[in-house]
């Protein structure tokens, strides 16, 4: 399926009849870069003539069938692409064990912890970076949070000749240390922020006054489905191969679409990377794991579901703030999760009622991640540890001929040392 | 009207003869109780019009020195409410200087446009500069001010070329804030001939005054950019004071602004 190079705007076209009625829920953004009364542009006026730049860019790149051939062939020669789509049948059967009679749906993983790198993130990287490059762009910079981020940022800048900075949160450093190390080889000059509570925010904060300063050579390459117009739809974008390959291969497999898909949010991209070809497939219900941290009631990274509409980062999401607008510091064990917005998409699909929402605990997701490696012989990410656990909650209550398909968006390695400290081990 | 009596306030801060001095500080910090003994200062010093910072957690715009700020006033518990009383009792003592509330987006539209717009007029506020909404999102706020007669005063910089401008220039009031560097605020400063090429620029497209910002510190450089622009901007270099001396910097701050507000004087 690689094979075929349809610009991306005709690749979009084409999925579901659908498209063309004004009912979609594949539309969006409008012009203004609004997905209802969220997303937008909102940035200093240096930055506005720059992603303006950039989307005319945006736009051009996506009728060039160059574009989307160099896209594809670096997906699937370098990252490694399509990422396979696994029936697991032995968590499936651990699950049934506590489902009543007729209960315990099929659990199936799209595997993009295989790509090049063991996450999603670099779909997204190989795409921005060609955009960089058709801009004439030469030096890069990127926030992250996990590090795979700014892992994947630091080998496409690697792969392209290009010098990278990735800011990233001090917290994180710390507790991301394999990663850091990874892009330190990969090349990258790495930015510990000390400011806020050191994590993916801040680093988010740094790396947008860094490209107000340098707005002539630098591509800000961002890691999710957020921040200012066109971002959160080019991720989309580039990310959407997720669900466009699971769609075709799930058919292909089964001869039916995915009952339910689940997915962990961050920002969202490995999220709306797997919902957004299946949007207009009403038969599919689709479910997003915000991190829930200590709980709800404690400290936490659930945006949607313990925050309310407000601006930050370039854009109008669903944010965790006080009364007075101030930001309040997100905690999730999972540093890919610990932001306290979302991709404004996701918070108009939320308010649409397509999606539905809901969060998993640190402890609930450090449970997953044990039950994943011992049933299937994967130590996921605990970014996707979190949609694993809320898999096993949801296939009890389905039944055994139904699907369940999740995103099995990053592998763990990066993760043992924050595992290994939770479970109180010394490695 | 009310809304005359502001614009009023703004337009007749900058005199014919001389650039106006604008000041900028972080409301709040070190805390809100020490803050209007600052603004005092800056009026005494001889400041023309008073920015005051409303304090936002992520100032994605600012560099370390207004970043600092932010946190302080943050740390000291400041609110919304306590930065409305701050204006409000400026506007009681000081009832001709105009005054300007400055900041980001989330925490002027949190309780949504309307409720900011009528909060501004209550204060005497008389107008807004907000960093994060460009004329492409105005709508979310620039409406509701503009309503009530509270400038909306816009930004342009060293990336906004002539396409945009116009855009930039419509609905504008109050003045045009020039941001004479592409970068975050209080660390570069941009030369002098770029700094006259821009106003000259600017001044072709619009009546507004015009004043200059961003690195601004020393009275050689007001001087320099008083004899070119109608205002000159500084902020950083007085938050800097304010953080060495905390609740003691009103002194500081006054003899500082005197030696800037001097410069001007004698710039033309
Ligand atoms: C493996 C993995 N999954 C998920 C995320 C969260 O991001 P998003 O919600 O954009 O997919 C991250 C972020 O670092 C990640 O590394």
């Amino acid at each position: 399926m690689w094979t075929e190079s349809l610009p991306f705007a005709k690749r979009f076209a084409h999925m579901t009849k659908q498209d063309k009625l004004s009912n979609s829920f594949r539309n969006q953004p409008d012009d203004r870069g609004h997905f209802g009364q969220f997303g937008g542009r909102y940035v200093a006026e240096t930055l506005m003539p720059l992603i303006l730049d950039l989307e005319k860019h945006y736009r051009a790149a996506q009728a060039d069938p160059a574009f989307a051939e160099e896209f594809d062939d670096l997906l699937e020669h370098y990252v490694g692409r399509p990422s396979p789509l696994y029936y697991a049948e032995r968590l499936t059967d651990h699950v049934r064990k506590d489902a009543p009679a007729g209960k315990g749906a099929q659990i199936w993983f799209k595997r993009d912890e295989l790509n090049h790198t063991g996450a999603h993130k670099i779909n997204n990287c190989i795409g921005q970076i060609l955009l960089a490059k058709r801009m004439g762009k030469t030096r890069i910079i990127a926030e992250t949070g996990a590090g795979q981020h700014g892992v994947a940022t630091a080998t496409v800048c690697a792969r392209f000749g290009l010098p990278c900075v990735v800011y990233m949160g001090a917290t994180d450093v710390v507790r991301q240390k394999p990663n850091l190390f990874r892009m330190k080889l990969l090349g990258a000059e790495v930015i510990s922020v000390e400011s806020g509570s050191g994590t993916l925010k801040d680093a988010m904060n740094d790396a947008m006054r860094d490209w107000v300063a340098n707005v002539d050579d630098t591509f800000y390459i961002i890691g999710t489905a957020a921040g200012p117009h066109p971002y959160p739809e080019l991720v989309r974008d580039f990310q959407s191969v997720i669900g466009r390959e699971a769609r075709e291969q799930m058919l292909e497999r089964t001869g039916r679409l995915p009952d339910m898909l689940v997915a962990a949010i961050g920002g969202g991209s490995n999220a709306i990377g797997l919902f957004h070809p299946f949007l207009d497939d009403p038969e599919v219900e689709m479910l997003g794991i915000e991190a829930a941290g200590h709980g709800l009631d404690k400290e936490h990274a659930a945006s949607l579901a313990g925050g309310k509409p407000g601006i930050l980062h370039g854009n109008k999401t669903y944010l965790l703030q006080d009364e007075d607008g101030q930001i309040d510091e997100a905690h999730s064990i999972s540093a890919g999760l610990d932001y306290p917005g979302i991709g404004p998409e996701h918070s108009w699909l939320k308010e649409s009622g397509r999606v539905r929402y809901d969060s998993v605990t640190d402890t609930e997701a450090l449970e997953a991640f044990q039950l994943l490696c011992s049933t299937e012989g994967i130590i996921p990410a605990l970014e996707p540890s979190h949609a694993i656990a809320a898999v096993a909650r949801e296939a009890v209550k389905m039944d055994k001929d139904q699907i369940i398909l999740a995103n099995l968006c990053g592998r763990g390695d990066k993760d043992i040392f924050t595992v290994a400290e939770a479970l109180g081990t010394e490695i | 009207m009310n809304g005359d009596r502001f614009l009023n306030r703004l337009s007749n801060a900058f005199p014919t003869d001389r650039a106006a001095l604008v000041t900028f500080v972080t409301g709040g910090d070190p805390s809100a109780a020490d803050t209007g003994a600052i603004l005092d200062a800056l009026v005494e010093g001889g400041a023309d019009i008073i920015e005051l910072g409303m304090p936002f957690t992520d100032p994605m715009a600012d560099g370390p020195a207004i970043q600092a700020a932010n946190i302080r006033s943050l740390k000291a518990g400041t609110k919304t409410a306590d930065l409305l009383n701050i204006a409000t009792a400026f506007r009681q003592r000081h009832p001709t200087v105009p005054l300007v509330l400055m900041g980001y987006a989330n925490p002027m539209t949190i309780r949504g446009a309307e409720w900011f717009a009528d909060a501004c007029v209550q204060a005497g506020v008389d107008g807004v500069i907000c960093v994060d909404i460009p004329v492409e999102e105005d709508d979310s706020l620039g409406d509701s001010l503009r309503a009530k007669d509270v400038a909306v005063i816009r930004l342009a910089t060293p990336t906004t070329d002539a396409a945009r401008l116009p855009n930039i220039l419509k609905n504008a009031s109050g003045f045009l804030y020039y941001v004479s560097v592409a970068g975050i605020t209080g660390l570069q400063q941009a030369a002098q001939a770029s700094i006259q090429e821009a106003v000259t620029r600017l001044k072709a497209g619009t009546d507004l005054p015009v004043a200059v910002g961003f690195g601004v510190r020393t009275p050689e450089q007001a001087d320099d950019i008083a004899r070119v622009a109608d205002g000159v901007v500084v902020g950083s270099a007085i938050v800097e004071i304010i953080a060495k001396h905390g609740a003691d910097a009103p002194p500081h701050v006054k003899a500082y602004v005197k030696s800037l507000s001097d410069a001007i004087r004698s710039a033309r």
